[in-house]
C-alpha cells in the first residue's frame, strides 16, 4: 500500500481525530485504543477531509509555516498513516 | 480517605462502564465475579451520567460499556448520547444478543463510535454449547448489520481448550464476515474461569499450535484485517503489566457503583472499594485507600523490589497473586523469579490429567443459580 498523488485523501471513517483538553494533544481515537500525536502530524492529518492530494496538502502546510521543503516528511508520515489506516484514498 | 501519592498521579484514560450484570448468556468463562448475584443494584441513569461527566473532566476519553449484557439496560442509547457529547470514544462490548437492526440505527443516531461482538466457537454446535444458549445464527447476523451501517466491526472469541482446536476456522469465519479486527484472547483464569480452569486451560502444545497458526494468518491478512492476540499468561516467564500500572489509566464502575482499579478488584481483601455514590470520580481516584493500594512500587515485596524489570510489567496482577497463592502483595506467580511459580506448573498439569478424563466433571455455567451458591 502506497499514497496515490492522483487520489484524493480522506480521513478514515471509522476513526477519530480530536483534540483532547486534558491532555493538550490531538489524537486518534479507534477500538479502544488512542495515538497522541504531535503537532505536525495533527495537521497533516486535519487537511486529509477528502477534498486534496499529496500535493496540494504539500503546498498548503508549506504557505501555513512560511517555508518549503516539506514534501519528503509529509509523504513519509502519510505513508504511516495510511499503513495504520488512518487515512484512505477510496 | 488516605492519600500519600498525589502529585505523581496520572488521570484516567479508560473509563470501564459494567452497566448491568444481568446476562442472558452463561459462557464458563466469565470474568464476572462468582458471587455476582450479591449485587443486584444497579445505578440509574442520572448516576451513570453523572460518572461519565466526572471521568470526561478529568481526561478519560475510551469508554467501554460492557456488563453482563449491556443491552439489557433500556437507557443504553440515552447514555451513548450523553458519552458523544462529552466526547468520549465509546466501545459496546456485547454478546450481540438481542441486538436489532432498529437498535443498531438508534445507537449509532445516538453516536456510539463501535461495537464489539462476541463469538463463542466457530460452528454452532460448540458456540451455543459455550454460550449456554442458543445464539450462533443470530451473532453471525448481527456482524452483518454492524458492518452495514458503518461500524468498525471486532469479533472478539475467547479461546479456551474447548474451541481451540478450531483456530482456523476462526480466523476463515471472521475474515468471512469482515472483521476490521479480531481479537483472540486467551482466556484470563478469574472469576468464572478459574472455577472452570481444569476444564478450559488447554495444553502448552495447544496453545503453540493455535498460535502460529494465528501468527501466519495475521501475515496474510495484514492491511485488511488486524488480529490482536491476547497472550496465555501461565505460559509466559513474566506477567502481564496488569492495568499498565494500578491506579494509572483504568478505572472500571461495577454495576452497583463500586469503583475498581481493575475489574476483579472487588474480590481482594480490605481495599474498602469506594462507591460513586458517595464520593466523586476525583476523590475516588486521587484519594481512596483502594486506588492508592498499589499504586508506584512502595508496596512490593521481594523478588520485585529489588528488581529491575518492576517498571516494565509492575510486579504482575495482583488478583492473580491474591487467586493464586493467597497474598495480594506476592510477586506474581506467572513469573519465573516468583518463589511460587510452582502453583502455576500445578495447575498446568492439573488441567492436562483433566483432559486425558473428560466428562469427569461439568463445566460450571455462569448464572444466576450457580452464582448464589458462591455467595
Ligand atoms: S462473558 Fe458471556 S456470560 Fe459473561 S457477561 Fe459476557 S456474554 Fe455474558
Ligand atoms: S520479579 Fe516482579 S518485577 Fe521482576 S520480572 Fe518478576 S514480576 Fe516483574
Amino acid at each position: 500500500m502506497t499514497i496515490d498523488p492522483e487520489k484524493n485523501i480522506h480521513f478514515s471513517p471509522t476513526h477519530r481525530l480530536q483534540w483532547e483538553e486534558a491532555q493538550q494533544k490531538d489524537v486518534i481515537l479507534y477500538p479502544e485504543g488512542m495515538v497522541e500525536l504531535n503537532q505536525s502530524s495533527a495537521e497533516i492529518l486535519k487537511l486529509c477531509n477528502g477534498s486534496r492530494k499529496v500535493e496540494q496538502i504539500v503546498e498548503e502546510l508549506e504557505r501555513k509555516f512560511e517555508t518549503t521543503g516539506l514534501g519528503n516528511d509529509i509523504n513519509a508520515f502519510l505513508e504511516v498513516a495510511l499503513q495504520n489506516g488512518w487515512i484512505t484514498q477510496e | 480517605m488516605a492519600g500519600s501519592h498525589k502529585s505523581n498521579i496520572t488521570p484516567p484514560r479508560w473509563l470501564l462502564a459494567e452497566l448491568t450484570y444481568a446476562c442472558p448468556l452463561q459462557c464458563p468463562y466469565c470474568s464476572n465475579p462468582l458471587n455476582y448475584a450479591k449485587y443486584p443494584s444497579e445505578l440509574s441513569t442520572d448516576d451513570w451520567k453523572r460518572v461519565l461527566t466526572q471521568a470526561r473532566k478529568m481526561g478519560a476519553v475510551q469508554l467501554g460499556l460492557s456488563g453482563g449484557e449491556p443491552l439489557v439496560r433500556k437507557d443504553l442509547s440515552e447514555l451513548v448520547k450523553h458519552a458523544r457529547q462529552l466526547g468520549y470514544y465509546s466501545n459496546l462490548i456485547t454478546s450481540g444478543y438481542g441486538l436489532t437492526e432498529e437498535r443498531i440505527v438508534e445507537l449509532k443516531q445516538a453516536g456510539l463510535d463501535h461495537i464489539q461482538v462476541s463469538i463463542q466457537a466457530s460452528s454452532q454446535e460448540l458456540n451455543d454449547h459455550i454460550a449456554g444458549t442458543v445464539s450462533y445464527e443470530h451473532k453471525r447476523e448481527v456482524a452483518h448489520l454492524v458492518k452495514k451501517h458503518g461500524y468498525p466491526m471486532v469479533l472478539c472469541v475467547v479461546i479456551h481448550r474447548e474451541n481451540i482446536h478450531q483456530m482456523q476456522q476462526i480466523l476463515e469465519m471472521a475474515e468471512e464476515l469482515g472483521a476490521d479486527y479480531l481479537e483472540l484472547a486467551n482466556t484470563q483464569y478469574y472469576g468464572w474461569a478459574h472455577a472452570n480452569r481444569d476444564l478450559l486451560l488447554p495444553t502448552r502444545e495447544q496453545f503453540e499450535q493455535a498460535e502460529a497458526i494465528a501468527q501466519a494468518y495475521k501475515e496474510r491478512v495484514a492491511g485488511k484485517m488486524k488480529i490482536y492476540y491476547v497472550v496465555p499468561d501461565y505460559y509466559e516467564d513474566r506477567p502481564k503489566a496488569c492495568m499498565n500500572g494500578w491506579g494509572t489509566t483504568f478505572l472500571t464502575i461495577a454495576p452497583d457503583g463500586v469503583a475498581l482499579p481493575c475489574h476483579s478488584a472487588r474480590e481482594l481483601p480490605g481495599l474498602d472499594c469506594p462507591n460513586v455514590n458517595d464520593y466523586s470520580i476525583e476523590a475516588i481516584w486521587n484519594e481512596s485507600k483502594a486506588f492508592n493500594f498499589f499504586r508506584g512500587f512502595d508496596w512490593m515485596k521481594e523478588p520485585c523490589r529489588s528488581c529491575d524489570e518492576k517498571e516494565k510489567d509492575f510486579g504482575g496482577c495482583r488478583c492473580q497473586a491474591y487467586l493464586l497463592t493467597g497474598d495480594m502483595y506476592n510477586t506474581d506467580p506467572v513469573c519465573s523469579k516468583s518463589p511460587n511459580r510452582h502453583v502455576v506448573q500445578e495447575a498446568i498439569d492439573s488441567a492436562k490429567s483433566a483432559s486425558l478424563v473428560p466428562g469427569e466433571k461439568p463445566l460450571i455455567f455462569r448464572n444466576s443459580k450457580n452464582s448464589r451458591d458462591f455467595a
